[in-house]
């Protein structure tokens, strides 16, 4: 089914199920432990062997030698798998470092050696005891001084002329850290071979993206491949694609003819597998006296291994604001460190991290309340080709709507303290792509009037299961409980899977579709014509006729299967985003620095919102994650060695319970026709877009301190924070 | 301890109210001895190392990260794990609760924040004082409490608010 024309009204929009919150119906396997996630699969395959992996320790150059004997005659070894066995195995189109194979060292931590044993405890006593013998080259840690590519983007008008010209300016440099994804599942696979058949049970947000990746890393056949991921412990993008726990542990189940699992440790993770990229953003803004963008530019420096494409921060700039002079510059350094790749809200959340900040100088340099100065340089076309306009785009909207619920009343910089604390508010605004992928799924009726949904659509936490319950059962007449859903298996209809926000939309447009073909196979069954037959309450009315969907199903099960795929008007036509406020109130210790959360409101345009529970969680799971970039997290790397340090979860701090206050979501829920048959657009990583800033922003209306490297710690504000009240 | 390496032991302890024994690796944790072992896998791994929580259980009532002692320590212990508080048919309280308020997305942490989540309830009626506690002598239930108490319980999809709102309902409901 092609998806070429926004959206009329149909069986979709009738809302009595779709929209309405209802609880995840996965949860009852998930709060009393029975959900299986990838390396608890004890059912799956007999025999399972352990694989405990090696990391290189070095970050660049090559290995020598390896002498494997003493791990070999540990108790309870079986093999070892080595990177010396074979040359590099090939990179998938989605990989950027390779994930195997070779003599080659190309970042620290790189897996080289795989330790297979009967246990845990014994194949992980094994594999400190391979001695590695490396010849270390220089490498490239510093983003500074690295050699660096320019990615083409379009410049419009004469942003140089327009600047220097300019009544009001701002310039500014920000600095974003590196950051990782730090899911709480690792990744970990249990991988077996039935002679040229392999099958991964692993943990993976894009199900045919993986296994591809392993066609092409293995050099299979695909039609011998399936990967299986129905519960996957958290994402963020760590896991959109092949990693090397499933490479390691396919090898290894080969070497030894047995199934073979493998969960790559915590302190492997952080350098073994990928992280957003540290950027380095210039963000000139040019106005007349009024506050009107005249003038923009965003100048960003990111970093990754040769051929990946680092950390685009400049995206969001393109579109957000108006301004008829606009100058974009995206230099990408070729560095030797671990992967850097895609992380909830690539570009954006690190984009929008600086561009907020410029916004907030912005606005004060002109003198203009920052939700205000926001309002007026809106923009509903896009600002690169005003023929194009954004599909809907009620970001006014989300900042007075902001402003008004949350009580915005910021006083100047510094000027509000209780006691020892100095209180401030901060806004910004967030802004995100829902983009779209083709998406598959099959349905099943079934005699006893039950739907199953198949599709290798993932849940990664979003709520896939239950929005694509909810969608099936509106389309067929059916209630939720009725609905089965079978999700992540590759054997199912590729699917769009998790990542970049579009997963919601694109699966539930491809259950739609399915669901479509079934509404046309039954009413071809019982001789109507599909327009004029009415699906509710499990019943099906062709005219006069009525019948049970059981009643229909009754001799055998109906099976129908599509695709939804999105046409290019969608595309050409319109620019199809979502947009957020976030407001935030700090109270920051006047002694200490310390920066404590009071409150945090997001205001959503995200479409129709398909399930306000699961949107919700998303949204504050986002802001949670926001939280973090502001105020902790920080890949510390080691520019000697080329390494991240604190490569645990001890090291790299994420927010905890005590760091989250009362956080709220507003959803303007606004069913946008062209972007997708339910009206719905992502959500996900929209929540994330903007709120750092807002944090940033309200500790400079705290304390007078403008920090513009992240995190906001408070050896970056304590010595210039004004002295507190005596009271 | 017959195995003259003294490398392996045997072990007895009662989980979820069934006795265990185990002839195991003195490397085990009790994590592992759950989930490899006795295939109780509600139990999770997020670390290995007591930095995120995952692997929370009760051991003679009281909150563990499981993967921070060996098994071989629990001779006689009673283990409770999120399978032993309830089942998809059964809930406990705070299982229903999560439920009811989305504190989770993945589900990976969950169990451990289920496990915490009952015996901070417990540990605050017991007057037990936290890092946060104003008044020793009268510990109280609040959100600052709670917050602080579940700590150690990382979620990285970020429910802590509806965690929160979860444990606050069957506070409530037992009060
Ligand atoms: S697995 Fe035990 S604290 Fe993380
Ligand atoms: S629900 Fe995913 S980490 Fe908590």
């Amino acid at each position: 089914m092609k998806f070429d024309h926004p959206a009329t009204d149909g069986p979709a929009d009738r809302q009595n199920v779709l929209g309405k919150p209802h609880k995840r119906i996965e949860g009852p396997l998930k709060v009393t432990g029975r959900a299986p996630y990838a390396y608890e699969r004890h059912d799956v395959a007999p025999n399972q062997l352990v694989g405990y992996p090696l990391g290189a320790g070095i970050a660049k150059g090559r290995i020598v030698a390896m002498d494997l004997e003493a791990a070999k005659a540990a108790p309870g070894v079986v093999d070892i798998l080595s990177t010396l066995d074979m040359e590099t195995l090939p990179v998938a189109a989605t990989n950027v470092a390779p994930l195997f194979g070779g003599d080659e060292v190309r970042h620290y931590h790189q897996a080289i050696a795989l330790v297979i044993a009967e246990t845990f405890e014994q194949a992980r006593a094994a594999a400190q005891m391979i001695r590695v013998e490396y010849a270390e080259t220089v490498g490239r840690f510093d983003m500074a001084t690295a050699d660096t590519e320019d990615a083409d983007i379009p410049n419009i008008g004469d942003f140089d002329t327009a600047f220097a010209e300019a009544e009001v300016t701002s310039d500014h440099t920000y600095t974003t850290p590196a950051q990782s994804h730090a899911m709480m599942e690792p990744h970990a696979s249990i991988a077996q071979w039935q002679g040229e058949k392999l099958v991964v049970w692993t943990s993976n947000q894009m199900i045919n993206w993986a296994k591809k990746a392993l066609v092409t890393t293995l050099s299979l056949d695909p039609e011998n491949v399936r990967v299986d991921s129905p519960y996957i412990g958290g994402g963020f993008g760590s896991k959109l694609f092949l990693r090397s726990d499933a490479v390691m542990a396919a090898l290894a189940a080969k070497k030894v003819g047995q199934a073979v699992k493998v969960s790559l440790p915590r302190p492997f993770i952080f350098n073994n597998t990928t992280h957003r990229s540290a950027t380095v953003q210039r963000i000139r803004i040019g106005m007349a006296k009024d506050g009107r963008i005249k003038a923009i530019s965003h100048e960003n420096l990111s970093g990754t291994l040769p051929g990946g494409a680092g950390e685009d921060a400049t995206n969001q700039t393109r579109y957000f604001y108006a301004g008829d002079h606009r100058k974009f510059l995206n230099r990408i350094a070729t560095m030797d460190l671990p992967e850097s790749n895609a992380m909830r809200a690539p570009g954006e959340a690190s984009g929008l991290m600086a561009l907020e900040i410029a916004m907030d100088e912005a606005a004060e340099a002109a003198g203009i309340d920052p939700v205000r100065f926001r309002i007026i340089n809106d923009t509903q076309v896009d600002p690169e080709n005003p023929e194009r306009r954004f599909s809907q785009r009620h970001f006014i909207e989300c900042l007075e709507r902001g402003a008004a619920e949350f009580g915005w009343a910021p006083t100047a910089p510094a000027m509000r303290r209780e006691g020892r604390w100095l209180v401030g508010q901060g806004v910004a605004g967030g802004y995100r792509g829902s983009p779209v992928m083709p998406s598959g799924a099959r349905v099943r009726l079934q005699p006893d009037g039950r739907l199953i949904v198949e599709t290798d659509m993932t849940d990664i936490g979003t709520g896939s299961y239950t929005v694509l319950g909810q969608t099936a059962a509106e389309m067929l007449g059916l209630s939720l409980d009725k609905i089965e859903v079978l999700l992540g298996d590759s054997a199912f209809p590729v699917s769009a899977g998790s990542g970049g926000q579009w997963g919601a939309t694109s699966s539930t447009g491809g259950v739609y579709a399915a669901c479509m073909a079934l509404r046309e196979q039954i009413s071809k069954q019982i001789g109507a014509d599909a327009d004029t037959v009415d699906f509710r309450d499990g019943l099906v009315t062709a005219g006069n006729r009525t019948m049970t969907l059981s009643e229909i199903a009754a001799g055998k099960e109906i099976i129908a299967e599509d695709k939804m795929e999105f046409g290019e008007f969608r595309k050409e036509a319109y620019e199809v985003a979502t947009f957020a406020s976030h407001f935030v109130e700090v109270a920051v210790d006047a002694y200490t620095g310390e920066v404590r959360l009071r409150r945090m409101l997001a205001v959503c345009d995200a479409g129709r919102i398909l399930n306000p529970i699961t949107a919700r969680s998303q949204v504050i799971g986002a802001m949670t994650m926001g939280v973090g970039a502001a105020l902790m997290e920080h890949m510390e790397l080691d520019a000697t060695r080329g390494f991240f340090a604190n490569h645990d979860l001890a090291g790299y701090e994420v927010p905890v319970h005590a760091d989250i206050p009362d956080q709220e979501v507003i959803f303007l829920d606004t069913a946008d026709a062209a972007s997708s048959p339910l009206k719905a657009k992502g959500v996900g990583e929209l929540g994330l877009c903007g709120v750092a800033a807002a944090i940033a922003n309200a500790v400079y209306n705290a304390t007078g301190v403008r920090v513009r490297d992240y995190p906001v710690t408070l050896d970056k504000v304590i010595d210039r924070l004004p002295m507190p009240d005596a009271g | 301890m017959t195995d003259t390496t003294r490398s392996r032991s045997s072990v007895t302890m009662t989980v979820n109210g069934t006795e265990q024994q185990l002839d195991i690796d003195n490397r085990v944790t009790l994590l592992d001895a759950l989930r490899e072992h006795l295939k109780l896998t509600g139990t999770k791994k997020g670390c290995d190392h007591g930095q995120c929580g995952a692997c929370t259980v009760m051991v003679n009532g009281r909150r563990v990260n499981s993967c921070l002692s060996l098994a071989v320590m629990h001779q006689g212990d009673e283990v409770t794990t999120v399978e032993g508080l309830g089942s998809p048919e059964d809930l406990h309280p705070m299982q229903a609760a999560f439920i009811e308020h989305d504190g989770y997305q993945c589900g990976y942490c969950t169990p451990g924040q289920i496990c915490s989540a009952k015996s901070v309830l417990e540990e605050i009626r017991a007057g037990i004082p936290s890092h946060v506690t104003r008044d020793l002598a009268n510990v109280v239930m609040n959100d600052d409490e709670l917050r602080e108490r579940m700590s150690g319980n990382i979620c990285r999809c970020g429910a802590y608010a509806n965690i929160l709102a979860a444990m606050k309902q069957v506070a409530e409901e037992t009060a």
